[in-house]
């Protein structure tokens, strides 16, 4: 009986550590030579394999920012500013930090201010509904509130208000990475930079027919007056196919343009209320 | 009605649903489930109520409080795999037994691939196949209580009469294919192991013979596979594949040498395999999607199926022989239809 | 002995309830809007403007290109306006309103009821009047007919199909064409043949109409070159690869026309409408639509004229109550069969040349149910006549994964809408498949 255990336990570990030496010298011989640095990067990295650096996965940016680390057009919008410092000390450089930016809806076409005029009875996905028809409203440009942006979104920072029937975006959630923005089917979402102390200003409506059409199906669209571009100091907005757009890098926050907009398409997002003025003569 | 109804086309639909399937599985099942209650009583009845009781309360449980998600057990499946299951297990099984056979088929072999749909095997085979290798006595022991629903005139199988021609209370392995396994390995001859035991066709058919609730009658079965044909719930590949592929099998092997080898058409009677033919290989969501690939299936199974049976150790095969098949369908499925029409132009 | 197609389908039940309501004339309407998207192809570009004056039948656009045709004034009146204006389902299109004035008819028409059955004009006659006449495919693709009869590089037609099959349930606006304009039919449909380089002519008809089979068995002795296919009443039999399938045995290619088997296809509206271009001068300006429902009050036929707003067909057959609204717990308008057509909603939207149809459906006919799990039942595959896997096309396309759509022939689906219909989960494979498809096309377009 001892025997046969003592040959069991001999021969196991002799074939084990055999095979053990062999793994080894294998595992040398066929080593794939890789430039150490690709995994210090890959360390400081999150990790969330999103590809909202335009990367498949976290590893092929590593490895493809150690080979070209001076292409400005390098950015984790996971990470942010400082998880690029950080990947760029590991190559013992500097990088321009860049500005932190979130995904924004351009449309407020709530249930109260656009009427339904329809029931949608398809399958509950926004590609489906903009493949087929205008909507449930009028407004064959605003959001269908089905709620594809949700489903893209891996960061769970995009939900869809039950009371308005719109998406709205968790600030702190948001990475920027621009999934929900290839997945609407009217490409109404839009990364802007999430300016200072989160405030930003944009045009909330993407509808380019006439002022007229606009104010029948939706009492906050943009009906094309111009006022803003007239009341805007720095010439940050433009007008195109009867619909204003509020260019970010140019727009200082000033909020002439939110005062005179007579619809209300205007949002400022993160700003005190305005003192009323009161007007005695 | 105000506002109009948009959904794009088509705007009809089959008055088919998956209740509806499981509904009339269910339906087919019966003829089975009649026979066995009415030849083993309450014992019987006790196992489907068990059975059929556990499965829904467990995928319930499961669906609502594991999955976090909306209860499940409104499409009937779990009621299927409930039946399936008692049919599968001896008359005698002890309710615990039955119940460690449901959490086996529904909370293993069912909700942890994902639910309807996603189980790689057969549900009930696999809580089948869980308790025969666990409790390998209780899953052997074909006791017959006396049914309040069987006359006192009824004949008994011989099987259960002993040298004085007494009722025996208990007689483990008196399967036919369990005592012609013993036999020709004793040395015996199939000519004296049919004088020394009833291996009547006629009990076969109806259901005379020991072995789990569901393999006694075939007529029972082939009743609910006439249901399930007309209904259109089943095609008839796989059953035939599997028999066709048994009969040539075992026919070849009879035709050989008939002193050690049983006939075809006993194969065919015997060991749950119309059953397993007819109500698990031919389950949905395990079996492949396209004909050729239910084709392999099926012959597959017969040939799995009487390799265990003449050369393996158990003397049945059709329940190990489905769940080996049933991890090669993926790859069955892989196997493109083929095609309406060539790649290129005609000419 | 009926014929059918190999592979697939399913076989709803076809409730042709307005079978027996003949053809109506549909009074004109005070004012049309005439779409210039009324075909496959590039739009039509309009000749008139704001304020001009037409004539019933007059030219109001040129054909933009080729693969394009001229619409004409289905009534006489004032050009209102020449602007984008919403389609049944919202869309703007550029369209041509005209305020009705009276029904001047163009002098050049001849509108005697007469049957002229004398071909006189030659081969490349009939072609260019078809092409002058602004006449589609009227089964609903509406294609520019003279582009179909038009051979390409290397390919010789051998048989002239006319389509007749009208497989989607309820519709029957083919069937009453056939029954009370049989013999102009067969007049339209030899003139095509003609056209074709003298090919054999084939009728196909479902057999759920044999009275029309009838009908024309009798019509087409005298004519050698023509035989009529019974076919079996099957879904989609009507499908252009389906019936050449059915009637010639043979299978279209991926990415190829039907022309490549040697067959043209024309639906036998096409055949009526090229009869009434030819020998009575007549443009495309009406066509026949039926309204139907699962209602018995509720069954219509009407020879239209193109533009008329829908609303008005459902109010004439009784459909609309007084506030404008759908009577009678309808909830639903489908423009066409209820397998492949569009759902309405904007009703006061114009009909066009090849609208076949209006159903009207109530909430427990047509309300899609939950979604459930894929049992893999393998029910899609069994019915889909292009013998597609769409359990697996659907999980590719949720999936996104374009090359691998492709690989398994996405673009081949038909869009019938048999997988939808008979899956027991009640899964919208269709919805995903038709996305995936149109993306793989725009796709396959860009290389």
């Amino acid at each position: 009986m001892t025997s046969t255990l003592l040959y069991t336990i001999l021969s196991l570990s002799l074939l084990g550590g055999l095979l053990a030496v062999v793994l080894y010298l294998i595992a040398q011989k066929f080593k794939v030579q890789e430039d150490p640095r690709i995994d210090q990067v890959l360390e400081v990295l999150p990790g969330a394999n999103c590809g909202g650096c335009g990367y498949a996965g976290c590893r092929a940016f590593a490895e493809n920012f150690v080979k070209n680390p001076d292409n400005p057009d390098f950015f984790c919008p996971v990470g942010g500013n400082d998880v690029m410092k950080k990947a760029a000390a590991v190559l013992g450089r500097d990088v321009q930090e860049q500005i932190p930016k979130l995904a924004v809806l351009r449309c407020n076409g709530s249930c109260d201010v656009r009427p339904v005029l329809n029931t949608y009875d398809g399958s509950p996905n926004c590609a489906v509904a903009a493949d087929l028809y205008g909507g449930e409203t009028g407004c064959s440009y605003g959001c269908l509130g089905l709620g594809d942006c949700v489903d893209a979104c891996t960061f769970d920072a995009i939900h869809i208000n039950p009371q308005t029937g719109l998406p709205e975006v968790v600030e702190d959630k948001c990475t920027s990475c621009g999934a929900c923005v290839k997945a609407c089917p009217r490409n109404i979402l839009e990364l802007r930079p999430k300016g200072p102390k989160s405030r930003r200003i944009y045009v909330a409506c993407a509808n380019k027919d006439k002022g007229a059409v606009t104010r029948k199906v939706c009492s906050v669209g943009c009906i094309g007056c111009q006022l803003c571009v007239k009341a805007c100091p720095f010439e940050a907005i433009t007008f195109a196919d009867n619909l204003a757009y509020i260019d970010p890098a140019k727009c200082r926050l000033c909020r002439k343009c939110v005062a005179v907009c007579p619809t209300g398409c205007i949002l400022e997002i993160n700003f005190p209320p305005k003192k009323q003025v009161t007007n005695n003569e | 009605m105000d506002k109009l109804l948009i959904s794009p086309a088509p705007h009809l639909h089959s008055k088919d649903s998956t209740r509806r399937i499981m509904r009339d599985v269910i339906i087919a099942l019966m003829p089975s489930v009649l026979v066995s209650v009415y030849f083993a009583g309450l014992s019987a009845l006790l196992v489907l109520v068990v059975s059929v009781a556990g499965c829904v309360l467990l995928e319930h449980l499961i669906a609502r409080y594991l999955m976090k998600k909306k209860t499940t057990i409104s499409d009937l499946s779990a009621v299927v795999t409930g039946i399936l299951l008692a049919l599968n297990l001896p008359v005698s099984s002890p309710w615990w037994m039955v119940l460690i056979g449901c959490i086996v088929a529904i909370g293993i072999a069912k909700m942890t691939f994902g639910g309807l749909g996603h189980n790689l095997f057969n549900p009930a085979l696999v809580a089948r196949v869980f308790l025969l290798i666990s409790f390998p006595v209780q899953m052997t022991n074909w006791t017959v209580s006396n049914s309040i629903f069987r006359p006192d005139t009824w004949e008994l199988p011989k099987g259960l009469l002993g040298a004085q021609g007494q009722l025996l209370d208990a007689s483990s392995g008196a399967t036919p294919l369990g005592i012609i396994k013993e036999g020709l390995a004793n040395g015996m001859t199939m000519e004296t192991l049919s004088q020394q035991h009833d291996f009547s066709y006629w009990h076969m058919l109806f259901g005379h013979i020991d072995g789990s609730m569901g393999e006694a009658s075939v007529l029972a079965i082939l009743a609910g596979l006439f249901y399930l044909l007309i209904r259109k719930v089943i095609r008839p590949v796989i059953p035939l594949s599997i028999v066709i592929t048994v009969a040539l099998f075992s026919g070849i092997l009879w035709l050989t040498d008939p002193s050690q080898y049983a006939d075809p058409i006993f194969h065919l009677l015997t060991g749950g395999l119309l059953l397993g033919a007819v109500f698990m290989a031919t389950d949905y969501t395990t079996s492949p999607m396209s004909p050729l690939g239910m084709i392999i299936f099926g012959v597959g199974i017969g040939a799995v199926t009487m390799v265990i049976r003449i050369w393996g150790a158990y003397p049945e095969g059709v329940s190990f022989a489905i769940l080996f098949m049933n991890a090669l369908v993926p790859l069955l499925n892989k196997i493109k239809p083929f095609p309406y029409q060539k790649e290129v132009s005609r000419g | 002995m009926s014929k059918t197609f190999s592979i697939g389908g399913i076989h709803p039940k076809d409730s042709k309830f307005s079978r027996d309501k003949s053809i109506e004339e549909f009074p004109f309407p005070k004012r049309v809007v005439i779409s210039m998207n009324q075909h496959l192809g590039m739009p039509a570009v309009p000749v008139v403007k704001k304020g001009d004056v037409v004539k019933t039948g007059q030219l109001i656009a040129e054909p933009a290109g080729f693969v394009s045709a001229p619409v004409h004034a289905s009534v006489s009146g004032t050009v209102a306006d020449v602007a984008p204006y919403p389609d049944f389902l919202g869309k703007k299109v550029l369209s041509v309103v005209i305020d009705t004035d009276g029904d001047e008819w163009m002098e050049t028409i001849d509108r005697s009821p007469e049957i002229k059955h004398e071909i006189t004009a030659t081969p490349k006659e009939i072609f260019k009047i078809i092409s002058d006449s602004g006449i589609v495919g009227l089964g609903g693709a509406a294609f520019p007919t003279h582009v179909k009869l038009t051979p390409l590089e290397g390919m010789k037609p051998e048989y002239l199909i006319l389509n007749g099959a009208e497989c989607e349930p309820y519709l029957t606006s083919d069937y009453r064409l056939m029954i009370e304009h049989a013999q102009e039919i067969l007049i339209g449909g030899e003139m095509m043949r003609r056209v074709l380089g003298d090919v054999a002519g084939i009728i196909g008809i479902e057999e759920n109409k044999p009275k029309a089979i009838e009908l024309m068995k009798r019509l087409t002795a005298n004519y050698l070159q023509w035989k009529v296919v019974p076919l079996k009443k099957r879904y989609p039999q009507g499908g252009e690869k389906q019936l050449i399938d059915a009637v010639l045995g043979r299978k279209v290619p991926s990415f190829s026309l039907p022309i490549s088997t040697g067959a043209v296809v024309q639906n036998v509206g096409t055949a009526y409408a090229v009869y009434e271009a030819v020998q009575k001068h007549k443009p495309l300006i009406t066509n026949v639509l039926s309204v139907s429902s699962s209602d018995t009050s509720i069954q219509k036929n009407y020879r239209f004229r193109i533009g008329t707003p829908i609303r008005e067909f459902l109010s004439a057959a009784g459909a609309m109550d007084k506030e404008g609204n759908l009577s009678r717990s309808f909830c639903k308008v489908v423009n066409g069969g209820p397998m492949m057509g569009k759902p309405v909603s904007n009703l006061e939207g114009p009909v066009m040349k090849s609208t076949s149809g209006f159903v009207l459906f109530t909430e427990k006919e047509t309300k899609r149910q939950e979604p459930g799990e894929c049992i893999r039942c393998s029910k899609c595959f069994q019915a889909c006549p292009m013998r597609l896997q769409p359990y697996l096309l659907y999980q590719l396309a949720l999936a996104g994964r374009t090359e691998e759509l492709d690989e398994n022939r996405v673009f081949d689906c038909i869009e019938c809408g048999c997988c939808l219909y008979s899956c027991p989960a009640h899964i919208p494979l269709l919805d995903q498949i038709r996305l995936a498809k149109n993306v793989s096309l725009k796709n396959k377009r860009k290389k």
